[in-house]
């Protein structure tokens, strides 16, 4: 669906210039949520500006749905924005108009029929849940619902691509929530591909299907979220995913808390319904080892359960041996710590 | 101030000053926005410009704009005067200050509106860039309702100045109230006459002034 490739974008010229994107290569397929991850300056703002041109790329190309945007003229170029939506951090509304305008706005670019757009708006709103508020000015909404307004503005030219800048990180956890549950409603309803950059991993593990961590201008890591997530290689990954838990210090001294005759910390992940079951007890039974639990958290990445749990076994060196084998044979994860 | 005596006004001819000032008010503001209004756009969008060669015609325009601003309006008016001439006809009475009044306003004006533009949020500009919108479309759009508040502002603005240049215009015959006081209270000491129409002009201001401010709170929506 969208393509880029070899994108480079250099800002200034001379001794001043900075390079934002150096030959970013980045594929994204029809209907999934991609994520784009990275630290402020990483490159991201730009790299999802340069997907609809907002921003010119010194160098690379832009493909989406099959057409080199790049090569096209000014005229061609709005024309197929259109099939491009984008919702920002700061919402940029017209404040001048009425909920309703807004939402109106970019189907009297392309010059639809007013009832047309009637109907059309009127969608959009019961969609957002804005019915009530069509006749309010953005001043008057909280910004959870000026977000609303955006996506449905971002909708009204029924887009195949959906660009979020920052969509959510000027709201608070609670209204991020919703907005999030927003967007994946609307990439099932309507098989929307969704683009979205943040500096959150939590938005990332919401609702994304793959994820691309950004870096100094390129792309350090990328693939499905649950193995992003629970395997990160880079090391900006692992501080991103860090920074959800932050619980090293305590954890540390856990570890070198040293019991019994052979002991051996590792961590174990769990993913989809084996995370619901009770395997450790059953292989720990067979095998005779004691543990310890260090640390554990059970979350979702998506829809999918996950468990991470930091055990310690304690027990011979065989015992323990044959538990790890046992756990890895019954599908889990097992990565031994320490 | 000695003794007044305000029995020996010649009302009519007051009230044949007012209309004077108001149909010069009227004409020159309407002509001030039809020239300064276009003129601040094509400021505001060539003055963001990337094109190089669009960047250097808005610096000459922008100099230009500066020099007419600079000129002192009384100097403007008189040099102005074989110009008047050859469009209206006539370079005295109202319609002979008219093009004295736009060509000193319309620079005013045309400032104000690039400031007003300059004001609009440029998120908001990019959004509509991003939904496909022409450049025409982000003008009559997005630029020019989003900056309503701030153009009514201008508009007062430039619409009470030009009640001080109607004044001035009196010392090249433009008639209206500025006139009056001129020709009777200065040159005649007729302090009375003076009295009143300044205090017309004082009153026209302010009601100017009221009636544009409740307008830009009327557009006002943040």
């Amino acid at each position: 669906m969208i393509e880029l490739k070899g994108l480079t974008k250099v800002y200034g010229k001379g001794s001043k210039a900075a390079t934002a994107l150096s030959g970013l290569n980045l594929s994204i397929q029809k209907g999934e949520i991609f994520g784009v991850i990275g630290h402020s300056g990483a490159g991201k703002s730009t790299l999802i500006r340069c997907i609809n041109l907002l921003e010119r790329p010194t160098e690379g190309e832009v493909w989406v749905d099959g057409v080199e945007l790049t090569s096209l003229s000014q005229g061609q170029l709005q024309e197929r924005r259109r099939k491009i939506g984008m919702i920002f951090q700061h919402f940029n509304l017209l404040s001048s108009a009425t909920v309703y305008d807004n939402i109106a706005f970019p189907l009297r670019l392309s010059g639809t029929p007013k009832a047309q757009i009637e109907q059309k708006v009127l969608g959009l709103l019961s969609l957002v849940g804005l019915e009530e508020h069509s006749r309010k000015y953005p001043a008057q909404l909280s910004g959870g619902q000026k977000q609303r307004v955006g996506v449905a503005r971002a909708l009204a030219s029924d887009p195949d691509v959906l660009l979020c800048d920052e969509a959510t990180s000027a709201l608070d956890p609670q209204t991020t929530d919703s907005i999030l549950r927003l967007l994946l409603d609307i990439n099932r309803k309507f098989h929307l591909t969704i683009v979205l950059i943040t500096h959150e991993m939590h938005v990332i593990q919401s609702i994304c299907d793959r994820v691309a961590v950004i870096h100094g201008g390129g792309i350090v890591e990328q693939g499905e979220v649950a193995t992003v997530f629970l395997k990160p290689q880079h090391e900006v990954t692992k501080d991103f995913i860090r920074s959800e838990h932050q619980h090293e210090g305590p954890l540390r001294v856990a570890l070198d808390a040293v019991h019994g005759q052979y002991s051996t910390s590792v961590k174990i992940t769990f993913l989809g319904q084996k995370t619901y079951e009770s395997t450790l007890s059953h292989v720990v039974r067979r095998t005779g080892v004691d543990f310890a639990i260090l640390q554990g958290t059970i979350s979702t990445i998506k829809d999918v359960p996950y468990g991470q749990l930091l055990v310690r076994f304690e027990g011979s060196l065989e015992a323990v041996e044959a538990t790890l084998a046992e756990l890895t044979a019954q599908g889990l994860d097992v990565e031994v710590f320490g | 101030m000695g003794n007044l005596n305000f029995n020996e006004i010649n009302w009519e001819e007051m009230l044949d000053a007012g209309i004077a000032t108001l149909r010069m008010l009227a004409y020159s503001g309407i002509f001030t926005i039809i020239l300064g209004l276009p003129l601040g756009i094509v400021l505001y969008l060539w003055g963001r410009s990337n094109n190089y060669i669009i960047r250097l015609v808005y610096s000459v325009l922008s100099f230009v704009v500066n020099i007419l601003r600079s000129v002192p309006f009384i100097i403007l008016m008189v040099a102005l005067i074989p110009l008047s001439k050859s469009i209206m006809g006539t370079s005295i009475g109202v319609l002979g200050t008219i093009p004295a009044l736009v060509i000193g306003a319309a620079p005013f004006f045309a400032r104000l509106v690039e400031t007003a533009l300059r004001e609009v949020d440029r998120g908001v500009i990019e959004a509509a860039q991003g939904m496909g919108a022409t450049t025409g479309q982000i003008v009559w759009r997005v630029l020019l309702p989003e900056a309503r508040p701030g153009l009514l502002a201008g508009v007062t603005i430039t619409i009470v100045t030009l009640v001080s240049y109607t004044a001035m215009s009196g010392m090249i015959g433009g008639g209206g109230l500025g006139d009056l006081a001129i020709r009777y209270g200065y040159y005649r000491y007729e302090k009375e006459v003076m009295i009143i129409s300044v205090a017309l002009m004082v009153i026209l201001v302010q009601l100017l002034q009221m009636a544009g401010d409740r307008l830009v709170q009327h557009f006002t929506r943040k």
